[in-house]
């Protein structure tokens, strides 16, 4: 195989791991937007996502596109009920004390974390995609679903960006977001839009996680690895703007595919992590952020 | 004087609890010593100068691998080897402090974590030299500290508790001098000390550094003298771990992060025993404290009964 297809190959790659990024990385931009929290436990909500589909796919009969759609709804629902639980339970109670909140989230990640240890167990278990379709080009086969994951990223995140600009609840939140405070004396029950949007958040990584499972695998250690990039991704995009954020998911999953497709993945992610660290020291707004 | 004589007390204490106890027992007490060390250093930068780190695990690796590797691979001594690592702890501390101080708060956070994240990859990708998650096993002539033998229970017990003496005294010290005012007036008031005339850039860094002085000679001292050095040392849980027992103990208090140490070790001990997933009780006991017990063991009895304790 020449170095076009090779490259090809690698900007495929790059471009699903792009999409899925987005996917987890906007969820967590949400919440850091509009709450003004960091939350942790990302990656903890994208694996439970991901146990959910692979309970659910394991419960439905018939072809596995059932059992795989029908993970697509429960998931996100399950995953956003227990986050908006963990919101007013434990979040609302600290009073959003950014601080705070990333200690007691690093706590629920340690918690949903060996949750699915003790119940699901250590072993990584496969969910079969919905359809197995397989695209023939010259140079190599390349797997039809992981195209269709790109396409339905877009969906998603063309949904979002309606939901936020067009609707009475977008609306509400970008109002929270801007001031808190005049969002009260308004007549906004903030409470209820902080636990909503953190719901969403969460929602969206059990989303991410769903669209995933069938091209990796079930694990409970799974989050560790979208919730470290899902951070680069929303401090190297600006944190809390949507757009710097989607922008950067394509930047870092396309590099990240290149660069672990030609180096070592290792490599890739430490230049990854000290770029995030020396963007956030001397660009704290982020590359794509507006001057705070 | 009381501060100095009720510190002196619960070293002696330590010294009687080392000879008494079971062999099991003590061995477990000569780790808690030693990550008492590490919580007790990371306590002088978050509980008494509010520098909230997640990065400490790469002080405490780069203190592990700095005395670990020159002992395997060149055959260095045990005690040249402590202190070397003891160095690269605070050399590092420094280095990061310079770069992630020029942020604060959640954004310093971050930083840190982001830094120590590329330190775990770093010794994951020099595999061939660091070990990787295997780690490295020390032999029996790179741990002989000072003529004593670090596989005998006896004399690795006495070792550890003379390395918590001394950082407990140390930053007992600290914490009483006139600096120790100005690292709490960084915590409760940056702007304001800043306006009296303080730089709090070069009150955080020195303090980030002796900091990292503290993470540094604790994993010089955990590969020494428990004889393993590996990757999971640098993983983001020995960032989260120091933090914890700062918390469960008392943030802002010198003792608290050796009861905290204590409480905790022994929680996850007994966890153990009944369930593989015995992180659980670290998620749990981070809630928990931070919901309902924000100021820890120590804190409370500070705030109660021992209004003078340090």
């Amino acid at each position: 195989m020449g170095f076009g297809p090779f490259l090809l190959l690698a900007v495929m790659e790059g471009l699903v791991s792009a999409a899925v990024l987005a996917l987890t990385a906007v969820g967590l931009s949400l919440v850091f937007g509009v709450m003004r929290v960091v939350n942790v436990a990302h990656g903890a909500f994208f694996m439970l996502g991901a146990l959910v589909a692979w309970f659910v796919a394991g419960h439905v009969a018939g072809p596995p596109v059932w059992g795989w759609l029908a993970a697509l709804v429960v998931a996100p629902l399950v995953v956003g009920a227990l986050a908006a639980l963990v919101d007013i339970s434990v979040l609302k109670r600290l009073n959003y004390e950014p601080e705070a909140v990333i200690v007691a989230t690093i706590g629920v990640l340690y918690i949903l974390e060996q949750a699915a240890l003790m119940s699901f167990g250590p072993d990584a278990r496969p969910v079969a995609a919905p359809f197995t379709l397989r695209l023939q080009l010259p140079w190599f086969g390349y797997s039809g679903y992981k195209l269709f994951v790109v396409v339905a990223a877009c969906a998603v995140l063309a949904g979002v960006w309606l939901l936020m600009a067009r609707t009475r609840f977008g609306l509400l939140m970008r109002a929270t977001q801007v001031d808190r405070n005049t969002a009260r004396a308004f007549g906004i029950n903030v409470d209820r839009v902080y636990a909503g949007t953190f719901a969403l958040g969460a929602a969206l990584a059990a989303v991410a996680a769903v669209l995933v499972v069938p091209i990796s695998q079930v694990h409970y250690l799974m989050g560790a690895d979208p919730l470290l990039l899902a951070f680069i991704t929303v401090i190297i995009g600006g944190l809390g703007s949507l757009r710097g954020t989607l922008v950067a998911a394509l930047v870092i999953g396309l590099s990240d595919g290149v660069i672990s497709m030609f180096w070592s993945p290792t490599l890739s992610k430490i230049i990854a992590t000290l770029l995030v660290a020396l963007v956030l020291v001397f660009r704290p707004q982020g590359l794509f952020g507006a001057k705070a | 004087m009381k501060v100095w004589l009720f510190h002196l007390a619960v070293l002696v204490a330590l010294a009687v609890l080392a000879l008494i106890l079971p062999a099991y027992h003590a061995n477990n007490l000569a780790r808690i010593l030693m990550l008492a060390v590490f919580a007790t250093g990371y306590n002088l930068a978050f509980g008494y100068t509010g520098m909230l780190s997640l990065g400490h695990a790469l002080f405490f690796a780069a203190g592990m691998y700095g005395a670990a590797l020159p002992v395997s691979l060149w055959g260095l001594g045990a005690l040249p080897g402590l202190a070397l690592g003891l160095l690269a702890g605070g050399a590092v501390a420094a280095a990061v402090g310079l770069l992630a101080l020029r942020t604060a708060g959640v954004s310093f956070m971050i930083v840190t974590l982001m830094f120590a994240q590329a330190g775990y990859l770093t010794v994951i990708y020099f595999n061939q030299t660091t070990g990787g998650d295997q780690g490295i096993v020390l032999s029996g002539a790179g741990r002989m500290l000072a003529g004593l033998d670090m596989t005998q229970d006896g004399p690795r017990l006495m070792v550890a508790l003379g390395l918590y003496a001394a950082g407990l005294l140390a930053a007992l010290a600290l914490v009483q001098s006139r600096f120790g005012r100005v690292m709490l007036a960084m915590r409760e008031n940056e702007e304001r000390s800043r306006m009296l005339g303080y730089d709090p850039f070069r009150v955080k860094l020195a303090v980030l550094a002796i900091s990292g002085l503290y993470a540094g000679v604790a994993g010089a001292g955990y590969a020494l003298l428990f004889g393993y050095a590996g990757a999971g040392f640098a993983g983001v849980q020995y960032s989260i771990l120091p933090m914890l027992y700062s918390l469960m103990g008392g943030a802002g208090t010198v003792l608290g992060p050796l009861i905290g140490a204590g409480a905790m070790f022994y929680l996850i001990d007994i966890a153990s025993g009944l369930t593989t997933a015995y992180l659980m009780g670290v998620g749990i006991a981070l809630v928990v404290l931070v919901l309902f017990a924000p100021r820890g063991i120590l804190g409370w009895v500070r705030e109660r009964v021992l209004p003078w304790l340090p």
